[in-house]
């Protein structure tokens, strides 16, 4: 307490024997304080420029093949989101891809960031520069270099399994990420515990190491969706003749992309948003409960030691 | 009783690590090894690829696009700067005044990236179109006789002009930047803020002394983050750009998905990596940052 005092004491005697000289009114301090808040706001407000075109342009019914220029308020590509020819199998691929990569990748990730943060091993340095290694690969390096692998062992057709297999490959890194930055947090005397009660390596990983790192899990699956669903140039690369939604846009953008584009990147916008919004809510509102819960039990705590 | 220490890590590591040996590093060493490949065409116009170390892919190809390759580190560099200026003040905001808004404000900031990648430039393709509101508001204010003085745009137009491709890159990134600087500058002891503006009694000096320093790691990620994939983009230079916007992405892709010339691209494509490596590792010498595996 003491020592404390002294140093508070301390630090603020040559601030306050300065300040006079040295320190700007207080308001342009208010300014420069304003000044940032407004900057963060504007640069907000830019991010959302272009999702605001995009959402803007999917009720619109333009005048020719492009949906550039305003025409006329239309709600005719919101009542039909797959009106345009094959844009429904192309969304439906996707999320075929973005399903099936982000299981297979988070399982395969999960194990992988559990080794790495739990043991100690011969070639651990190693592994997580080869984890690392291709998140600093460009995407364009990463696409080809796998499509040089199909053509030279010649592999039959370009499609499903090998977008499958792409989408899987990069997100496994960011899993391993992930899910190691979860693993490092929570106490292995937990897992100790457990073994010594169940003596069950299976059970203790069901029970307790899963619920304790499935937060991370979680978010790692969140990732690889999106950046499944997301990705373009490594799906160029690998489709053959598949169609992706993204190759869609791509395919369209030559002649005119329809309005029902527009339509359902809004919709996945809104699905992206209101689910990370939802998960807030409920972060939120778990944290105030746990909260309350801890103080409940300081205060029963209290009143025990009052009785006693 | 502790499998947690007896137990080996590698049967856990096994499939993961497989995975991106098979599809990530054998695929690297394929692309070196058809990279120095030649191409023969027969009479039935089928290709042929032999491998006789024909190393004039390289220089052959390095030295025809060289200015490709020039082109797409300048562009990456100047939207890795614009990003990171744009970025530092907006996470700063958030980690050290957001209070209970942080999570939400977060959000506002990763929300526009849950639209399609190809989508969002669509849309500056219409926001820079020349008759848009931006443009004309721009040339107005003869903004845009100052850009075509300066060689950033040409005939008082945005859409096809490196502006454009610039700026779209910037944008289309700025996630990438905003993240690792948040979570670098939120996790500064507030206790250490209030000893520098003790010491230095101005927040400027306090800032450059303590607060960015200790940001560095997210500078680095950040940076590094926007800068390797804006190398090899060519989604905004095809959309937004022109010929003469080409950038490096664009000359693989082609070779490799129009004009199938394997070699050649692979070479280009080997190039970029390697150039890429090296930049990396100087790039960390020079910050001093050591966790680069771990960010």
């Amino acid at each position: 307490m003491a020592q404390a005092a002294t140093t508070d004491t301390a630090a603020a005697t040559p601030e306050e024997g300065a300040a006079p000289a040295r320190r700007p009114s207080r308001f342009w301090r208010k300014v420069r304080w304003q000044a940032l808040n407004v900057f963060a706001g504007l640069v907000l407000l830019y991010l959302f420029i272009p999702i605001s075109v995009i959402i803007l342009f999917s009720f619109n019914e333009p005048a020719g093949k492009f949906n550039l220029t305003w025409n006329k308020f239309s709600l005719d590509a919101w009542k039909h989101p797959f009106g345009a020819p094959g844009i429904e199998s192309a969304v439906k691929l996707s999320i075929e891809i973005a399903f099936l990569s982000t299981i297979f990748a988070t399982v395969l990730g999960t194990l992988a960031a559990l080794a790495l943060a739990r043991y100690n091993f011969r070639g651990r340095s190693a592994t997580n520069f080869a984890v690392f290694t291709p998140m600093a690969t460009p995407e364009i390096v990463m696409g080809s270099a796998l499509l040089t692998l199909f053509i030279t062992t010649q592999t039959p057709t370009l499609g499903f399994a090998t977008i499958l297999i792409a989408h899987i490959m990069f997100n496994i890194s960011y899993v391993i990420v992930t899910v190691k930055a979860r693993v490092y947090g929570p106490d292995r005397r937990l897992e100790e515990a457990a073994m010594d009660l169940f003596a069950n390596e299976w059970k203790t990983f069901r029970k307790v190491t899963l619920p304790l790192i499935m937060p991370g899990v979680g978010a790692a699956a969140a990732l690889c969706f999106a950046l499944s669903i997301d990705d373009f140039v490594v799906t160029q690369f690998n489709s053959g003749a598949e169609i992706t939604f993204p190759l869609y846009i791509y395919g369209a953008s030559r002649n005119g992309v329809p309005v029902q584009v527009n339509v359902i990147g809004s919709l996945i916008f809104l699905i992206g948003v209101g689910g990370m919004f939802l998960n807030l809510m409920i972060q939120n509102r778990r944290a105030k409960r746990d909260a309350a819960a801890s103080a409940g039990a300081v205060r029963r705590a209290q009143a025990a030691e009052g009785t006693a | 009783m502790n499998w947690l220490k007896k137990r080996p890590a590698y049967p856990l590591l096994l499939p993961g690590m497989l995975w991106l040996a098979i599809f990530f590093f054998i695929p690297m060493a394929v692309m070196l090894y058809k990279s120095l490949e030649t191409v023969t065409v027969d009479l039935n116009y089928q290709q042929h690829f032999t491998f006789d170390w024909n190393f004039s892919n390289y220089t052959d190809n390095i030295s025809q696009y060289k200015s490709q390759f020039a082109r797409s580190f300048l562009y990456a560099a100047i939207a890795t700067v614009a990003a990171f200026l744009i970025a530092y003040p907006l996470a700063y905001v958030i980690a050290f005044r957001g209070g209970r808004w942080k999570n939400l404000l977060l959000l506002l900031v990763i929300a526009p990236f849950f639209t399609n990648y190809l989508i969002r430039t669509l849309a500056w393709q219409t926001i820079l179109a020349d008759n848009s509101v931006v443009t004309s508001t721009l040339d107005a204010m003869h903004l845009l006789s100052i850009t075509d003085a300066l060689g950033w745009t040409q005939q008082s137009r945005l859409l096809a002009t490196p502006l454009a491709v610039v700026s779209a890159i910037t944008y289309n990134y700025l996630a990438f930047m905003v993240l690792p600087l948040y979570v670098s500058l939120e996790k500064i002891d507030q206790r250490l803020l209030e000893a520098s503006l003790d010491l230095y009694a101005n927040r400027v000096k306090a800032f450059m002394k303590v607060t960015f320093p200790l940001s560095l790691p997210g500078v680095f990620a950040g940076t590094l983050l926007t800068f390797i994939p804006a190398t090899g983009d060519y989604i905004n230079a095809e959309i937004l750009g022109s010929p003469q916007t080409r950038m490096i992405g664009n000359v693989i892709q082609s070779k490799f998905l129009i004009f199938n010339d394997y070699p050649a691209a692979s070479a280009l494509s080997f190039t970029l990596m390697a150039i890429m490596l090296v930049f990396i590792a100087i790039y960390a010498k020079l910050l001093g940052t050591e966790e680069v595996t771990t960010v």
